[in-house]
């Protein structure tokens, strides 16, 4: 069990978390003709836009009410029914996503009353259109909460309550912040392999994934519709993936009766195993050839991978569940987690990461336990210190805003994981020193390497 | 100390700037910037410009006083080039937490982080920004960064620009406000000599100014300070000894260099580096000014020498390129930097501009670019998405400059753009840039994707010219039957090839 260090620093440095509004509007983006809007200053507004932007390499929507020195003191109210009625009658989206940010949430509005009032005065001309709210304060959790806490709005508020007909086939699929466009793509196919019929919820893989519309469209084309988030209940199954989706999967579960199974990581054989049988169980199908080819294809990327992963170092800086996915891959492949870095202490997940200790902390943190490791695993900003470190970074999670194609990377299932050894078995042999002639690297137990096995130390 | 009220109200009172002399007394109360729509808002906070303006200077630690949205979603995302230090580069904020904010530790832990920060990396000034959440609950910044300043022997410098006080323009000018409060003329250069001058507002993306430089230092012209591109603090700390100054980026700083002609006697003048003439222009003014200022007279002859040979080299380089980009039209989308001087290059080397926003140019730019333009109908304010977007997919230009805000309605429009606001990869100042800019140009406009991207799939044509396509003799039958099939877009880039 990993020892959960709490954060001690007062000056955060190279912060890895992005904030909790920013992770609920990625999950609205997930939801076909949405429109997020940060009740907040323009400036939340414009920097997770500019994020957003980098990431995903898309015009993203995304609004603000544009909180004024006059509105802070008197209060947001106005200007909340301002923006909705405004996006309503320019854009008019199927869903408005209400974000709180750090300033209204610390001025104390009752956002949800707000709404409450505005749908109740304005019922007409808000027809049509779903306006939800997540409470999401910048001083509070992290990205992975924030797309939790959006997930969990649109059940309560969209889903149709009550025991209803199930239809056996239908699976609803709550995937993480933490999956990408193409992971879902990939689940969608496999599920639907066993005669399945998968919702998604948010699902990015319909709105992010980078295609060109043949007209200029405001809000998010393609993703979950607002239809199949009210039908949600009749699923015959719900599979959440990251410990972070149980709480809208327990909602779920409340409102409409369907049960649910968490799959805290997609990632290594034995998980997906688990997965699959599942699908199997839920299908009363067998699984497919394909899908059995897939597990063989891995079988073999794991024998011809491990040689490189055995005895290496890993340090990881990641939200909760994208850590312990990535923490009990490698760990799987025989390395060593190093260092393992994390955002916040809220999930219960942080204790099962195969790590002696998870640091709560930045990309600072990450950098003064990383000396000595053989491979950095973050997002982008990992770049400084792998500079400095002169210690090869892998890009996961989010933001990656200074390489092409992070969307469309695969890192789970069966062929996720094989891509994921392969791309981990090239950076190592990227950096593969030349033989040299003095002797080998004595048997190292913990602690930093000496001598040839780690020539960083030697030239820092 | 004047109150943050009170410095917004002062810098919205900006006599040299033309806009705010035109208003009266109660117009001019309310500032520049316009009143936000909520839910048709756009741009950064106050905030943000505070930070655009300061961070460029390299060897401060810039300390964001914020939960964590403030910096977590923003840090590292500009590319200023930096000749030396990195310490701009690293983030730093307090991430005040709920219960830290509740119980009000706010301003101990800022405390305490400007102790760990002046311990760990020992620079020579930490500046701290406030921001909406920090100011909402009355943190004083100010009080805590002056006994911090005492007990750690450093400078400290509070920067107040709460996200809610305004605009991204505003935060820009508190930004000067703190830089002329707190920074310049605390330290007294030993080596102040004749040939000193300031550039206000220059950044140096993609290290573009290291293009203009060395035709300075040809001149023998020192640049005492570059606020804020490639900065050091003590550049900006004995800036005030410099006898002239240019301002680059009108909007952002001219409270800055006002107050500097008014304090320090610095005359000071605005100018760009984008475009030749231009460039040739500020090189004249800065002569000029030096010699009003005491400097020898013979700096105006060998400026003019300079500027001739430059000049010359540059059109002959620029002229390789009039083959390929001869009729070519540019839609000039920017605020950002002069439109005109650039639209007058690329109109030289035989392009046409279809139309340019004019929303941060003065009276003077529009006359000029009336001229270029030959019709005033295409001088617009600002576009909206949704028109930018018809515009584009019509084929009325073969390219968009703009900024990154409007790229993906150029791209998905399937439009060659090119950005020329402050993510662009390629440095475009100085005469130099300005060719690099034209290369760019021609290497994105004649990129062999645009044929393949606009071309329709084969399937979506109509069956005669499926079995039309591998021949090669009805080549021609075949470009026109799918300029029929494909439409507007696609026959306007098939007519160019």
């Amino acid at each position: 069990m990993a020892c959960i260090l709490p954060q001690t620093k007062s000056a955060a440095i190279n912060p890895l978390k992005s904030s909790q509004p920013l992770g609920a509007a990625m999950a609205f983006l997930g939801v076909d003709g949405a429109m997020p809007l940060f009740h907040g200053s323009q400036g939340c507004t414009s920097f997770a836009l500019v994020l957003l932007v980098r990431h995903f390499k898309e015009a993203i929507p995304l609004q603000t009410t544009a909180m004024d020195e006059v509105a802070t003191i008197l209060g947001g109210a106005d200007r909340l029914e301002e923006a909705i009625l405004n996006l309503k009658v320019r854009i008019k989206p199927r869903l408005i996503g209400v974000c709180t940010t750090a300033l209204v949430e610390m001025r104390g509005e009752d956002c949800a009353r707000y709404i409450a009032d505005i749908k109740a005065r304005r019922a007409e001309e808000i027809a049509d259109t779903q306006v939800v709210l997540a409470n999401t304060p910048d001083f509070d959790g992290s990205l992975e909460q924030g797309w939790a806490k959006a997930v969990t709005a649109m059940i309560e508020a969209i889903t149709r309550p009550g025991e209803r007909a199930r239809q056996p086939k239908k699976v609803a699929i709550l995937p993480g912040c933490h999956l990408t466009v193409a992971d879902i793509e990939h689940m969608r196919e496999m599920v639907e392999s066993f005669g399945l019929e998968p919702v998604v919820l948010p699902d990015i893989s319909g709105s992010l994934d980078g295609t060109i519309p043949d007209r200029w469209v405001p809000t998010t084309y393609g993703g979950t519709s607002v239809e199949d988030i009210r039908e949600l209940g009749t699923a015959g199954q719900c599979i959440a993936i990251g410990e972070h989706m149980r709480c809208p999967a327990k909602v779920l579960r409340r409102l409409a009766g369907v049960p649910y199974a968490v799959f805290q990581s997609l990632t290594g054989l034995q998980e997906v195993d688990r997965f699959v049988s599942l699908l199997s169980a839920v299908s009363k199908a067998a699984a497919p050839a394909r899908v059995r080819r897939r597990r063989a294809q891995l079988q073999d990327a794991l024998l011809d991978g491990h040689f490189h992963f055995g005895g290496k170092k890993i340090a990881i800086a990641a939200e909760p569940d994208q850590l312990y996915q990535l923490a009990t891959f490698f760990v799987g492949m025989g390395c060593e987690i190093a260092a393992a870095v994390t955002t916040t202490d809220m999930s219960e997940i942080l204790e099962k990461v195969p790590a002696k200790s998870v640091q709560v902390g930045d990309l600072g943190d990450l950098e003064a336990l990383a000396a000595g490791a053989d491979l950095l695993v973050t997002h982008a900003h990992g770049r400084q210190a792998e500079q400095r470190l002169g210690i090869p970074l892998m890009r996961l999670g989010f933001p990656v805003f200074d390489r092409l194609g992070s969307q469309h990377k695969l890192t789970i299932l069966y062929q996720g994981t094989r891509d994921l050894v392969f791309e981990a078995a090239n950076v190592f042999q990227a950096n593969q020193r030349a033989p040299t002639r003095f002797p080998l690297q004595p048997v190292s137990k913990g602690g930093p390497a000496t001598g040839p096995g780690s020539p960083l130390l030697g030239g820092r | 100390m004047a109150s943050p009220g009170a410095t917004i109200q002062q810098v919205f009172n900006e006599p040299a700037c033309d806009k705010n002399r035109g208003k009266d007394a109660r117009a001019r109360k309310h500032g520049c910037s316009k009143p936000l729509t909520p839910g048709e808002a756009a741009g950064g906070c106050a905030f943000d410009g505070a930070k655009i303006v300061l961070q460029p200077i390299t060897d401060v630690a810039h300390l964001v006083h914020a939960p964590l949205a403030c910096e977590g979603n923003s840090w590292d995302n500009r590319g200023a080039g930096s000749s030396g230090a990195t310490l701009w580069r690293t983030s730093f904020t307090t991430d005040l937490t709920e219960l830290e904010l509740v119980m009000g530790q706010g301003e101990r832990k800022l405390f305490k982080a400007i102790r760990e920060i002046s311990q760990a990396y020992a620079p020579p000034a930490i500046f701290v920004y406030s921001t909406c959440v920090t100011a909402l609950i009355g943190e004083d910044i100010e009080a805590v960064c002056k006994r911090a300043a005492e007990k750690f022997g450093l400078a400290v410098v509070p920067v107040n620009a709460p996200g809610f006080a305004g605009s991204k323009n505003l935060g820009n000018k508190l930004a000067g406000e703190a830089l002329l409060d707190h920074v310049i003329g605390t330290v007294e250069p030993d080596d102040a000599g004749p040939y000193d001058i300031n550039i206000l507002g220059e950044f140096n993306l993609s290290g573009e100014f290291w293009l203009v430089k060395p035709l300075l230092d040809r001149l023998g012209i020192r640049v005492r300070a570059c606020i804020p591109g490639d900065a050091r603090y003590l550049d900006v700390a004995s800036s005030h000894r410099a006898r002239a100054a240019m301002m680059v980026c009108s909007t952002a700083l001219i409270n800055l260099a006002r107050k500097m002609e008014e304090r320090w006697g610095i005359p000071f003048f605005e100018g760009s580096f984008y475009g030749i003439s231009d460039t040739s222009q500020a090189l004249r003014n800065i002569a000029e000014l030096l010699v009003r200022k005491g400097a020898d007279p013979g700096i105006l002859d060998r400026t003019e020498t300079l500027i001739a040979q430059e000049e010359t080299r540059a059109w002959n380089k620029l002229d390789v390129f009039r083959r390929r980009l001869q009729g070519k039209r540019v839609l000039l989308n920017t605020g950002g930097v002069k439109s005109w001087s650039i639209a007058h290059a690329l109109t030289e080397i035989g392009m046409e501009i279809v139309g340019t926003s004019v929303k941060k140019s003065t009276v003077e730019d529009k006359e000029r670019i009336k001229q270029i333009l030959k019709d005033g109908n295409h001088m617009f304010e600002q576009m909206a998405a949704r028109e930018l977007y018809a515009m584009l997919s019509q084929g009325e230009a073969d390219i968009m400059l703009s900024g990154g805000r409007t790229q993906f309605i150029a791209l998905k429009a399937k439009t060659p753009w090119l950005d020329i606001n402050q993510e662009r990869q390629h440095p475009y100042a100085g005469y130099e840039g300005m060719v690099e800019l034209v290369r760019q140009i021609d290497l994105v406009i004649h990129n062999p994707i645009w044929r393949q991207v606009r071309d329709p799939a084969p399937w979506d044509c109509p069956p005669v010219i499926m079995d039309e396509m591998p021949t090669t003799t009805s080549e021609m039958a075949t470009v026109r039957a799918l300029k029929t099939c494909a439409g507007l877009a696609a026959a306007a880039d098939l007519d160019a090839c």
